[in-house]
């Protein structure tokens, strides 16, 4: 019992150290991204660069597919709902309401958390492990800034940029059941979507890619950081990343929704 | 930038550590040390495996807090130093780290490059010249393209050698120079350690528990045992001393350095 509640006790101390350790991550990286300029020191947009094609340009495929894929069972799912109530034109506002607002943002979310989650934490947990962090500090140069600055600001511009791709291939592939099943035309279909659609809502969707965006850098490279013990240790702190990735995810979504539909 | 970069007279102190205590978690890994290491000298950090011998380096280099005790580096004590002051002054220190530390994404002139493109606004022209001699110095010119595990142990201590020298440092630490190495090749690395000191009069501390290229290459030799310094003094004082402890250590009589019995007991019931 004693074990019990120490191991919990160690659990949630470390818990709590991990949380202050990624707001520092955060504000260092914003600091960097903002003063490093002035300082001479500033980010290095090739990484910055890398980093985006690593994190998005890869990551398209994957969430073309996905998003696509989606879209046409999300209308799969309306169009039959809908059909009890003699509804069934309903389901474009349904579908163009929740991808814009909800699933673009989650779907990239996860991918990215899935994908780039992981491969953060392994790539900075092995650096740490071969004393390439340690190195880097001895050359003069701030980890933070070198490593976890250009992840955080292509995270920012990346994951809101395929929310906008996926939220456009989960609309598409909504269109083209609906051409489908209620003989639309596809124009008309994209004209009533644009007719339902505010900027309200797609800023909604981005807005929360933003935060998913920030969310997945943090965990990454915190897990990433405080990696120990060798081959198990990076295994295992990627693993962490992605699961609470995931979790930060869904469940800042979930709060998100909650405030913004009251 | 360091634009006050008084440069230290030989003889001078560089290195002062005055009651370093060092822990991970429980366990004391390093206590009481005192510590000075002066301008233009060798001055080999010798002492088993196991006896602290990186914790050490790595306080002196502030990549770990002390428990207790400080360290001054060029007369500096660099708990109290800011970021900005911190950096200046590591512009100065050139490391090699005992597993090289070598960046596994990039190839070694890319590495060895590094700093320069770091901390220099120089073209990439000047920049190619720079690392390229800094690799003919090392023995590593031809490898540039490699990458870091594509090298073999003793080629990866002098990448990261040739790393460390690149930005023309003062002081230089340089961890397990030999260990794992042939006896040829670990001779060659010794040379030139003597080398750069003779010729780029950088002050330089080297850590390893290689008995024969440390009285090789030393001016002076701190003797660390289970966390504590035995003695510091030239090579021949160390040779000749007395102490019992030191001379099992040099004659390598495991009998005389088994622990007793009531240490072992409290190791053991430590964890
Ligand atoms: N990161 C760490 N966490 C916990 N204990 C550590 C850590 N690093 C070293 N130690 C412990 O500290 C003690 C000294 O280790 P250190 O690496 O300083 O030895 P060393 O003298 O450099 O040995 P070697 O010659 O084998 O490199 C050892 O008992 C080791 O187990
Ligand atoms: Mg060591």
């Amino acid at each position: 019992m004693y074990a019990l509640t120490e191991n919990l006790g160690r659990r949630v101390a470390r818990g709590i150290d991990e949380f202050g350790y990624a707001a520092l991550l955060l504000a260092e990286s914003l600091y960097w991204l903002v003063a490093g300029v002035l300082r001479g020191q500033p980010v290095r947009l090739r990484a910055v660069v890398t980093e985006m094609m690593r994190i998005g340009v890869a990551a398209i495929p994957i969430v073309a597919i996905l998003a696509f894929a989606n879209g046409v069972m999300m209308a799969l799912q309306g169009v039959y709902t809908l059909k009890d109530f003699g509804a069934e034109s309903q389901v474009i506002p349904g579908l163009a309401l929740s991808i814009t607002r909800e699933f673009g943002a989650l779907i990239v979310g996860i991918v990215v958390a899935g994908r780039s989650g992981s491969a953060i934490a392994a790539r900075i947990g092995s650096m740490q492990m071969s004393q390439e962090i340690d190195a880097l500090r001895v050359l003069g140069v701030n980890p933070v800034r070198y490593l976890v600055a250009p992840i955080l600001l292509a995270m920012l511009v990346m994951v809101p940029a395929l929310t906008i791709l996926a939220n456009l291939m989960a609309l598409t592939g909504g269109g083209l059941l609906c051409v489908l099943k209620l003989h639309f035309s596809l124009a008309s279909y994209w004209e009533a979507v644009i007719a339902y659609l505010e900027v309200a809502d797609v800023m909604q969707g981005l807005v929360k890619s933003l935060v998913f965006a920030v969310l997945i850098a943090l965990v990454g490279c915190t897990n990433g950081f405080m990696a120990r013990g060798g081959a198990d240790g990076i295994g295992h702190s990627t693993t962490r990343s992605v699961v609470l990735c995931i979790a930060a995810i869904v469940i800042a979504d979930m709060l998100f929704t909650l405030f913004l539909s009251r | 930038m360091s634009g006050t970069r008084e440069r230290i007279e030989p003889g001078q102190p560089v290195v002062e550590v005055e009651g370093l205590g060092a822990r991970y978690g429980e366990q004391t890994v390093l206590e009481d040390i005192d510590l000075t290491i002066r301008a233009g000298e060798i001055h080999v950090i010798m002492g088993g495996s196991g006896s602290g011998k990186s914790t050490l380096l790595r306080h002196l280099l502030g990549l770990n807090q002390p428990v207790a005790g400080q360290v001054r580096l060029f007369g500096q004590d660099i708990a109290r130093l800011g970021e900005r002051e911190m950096l200046a002054l590591r512009r100065r220190i050139g490391v090699s780290f005992q597993g090289g530390a070598l960046f596994s994404s990039m190839t070694v002139e890319d590495n060895v490059a590094f700093p320069l493109r770091e901390h220099t606004r120089l073209d990439e022209n000047t920049i190619r010249i720079m690392t390229r001699m800094k690799l003919e110095v090392v023995n590593l010119a031809g490898f540039e393209d490699l990458l870091p595990n594509q090298l073999s142990g003793g080629m990866v201590k002098r990448a990261a050698l040739a790393r460390a020298i690149v930005m023309d440092p003062e002081l230089l630490f340089f961890d397990e120079p030999s260990a794992g190495l042939d006896p040829v090749v670990s001779a060659e690395l010794d040379e030139l350690i003597i080398r750069l000191r003779d010729i780029m009069k950088i002050t330089v501390v080297v850590v390893t528990h290689e008995l024969e290229s440390a009285f090789k290459i030393a001016d002076r030799i701190t003797v660390l045992d289970r966390g504590r310094i035995l003695m510091t003094d030239t090579t021949g004082a160390v040779r000749a001393t007395a102490h019992t402890r030191v001379q099992a250590l040099l004659q390598r009589r495991p009998e005389a350095l088994q622990l007793d019995a009531e240490d072992y007991l409290q190791r053991l019931t430590r964890s």
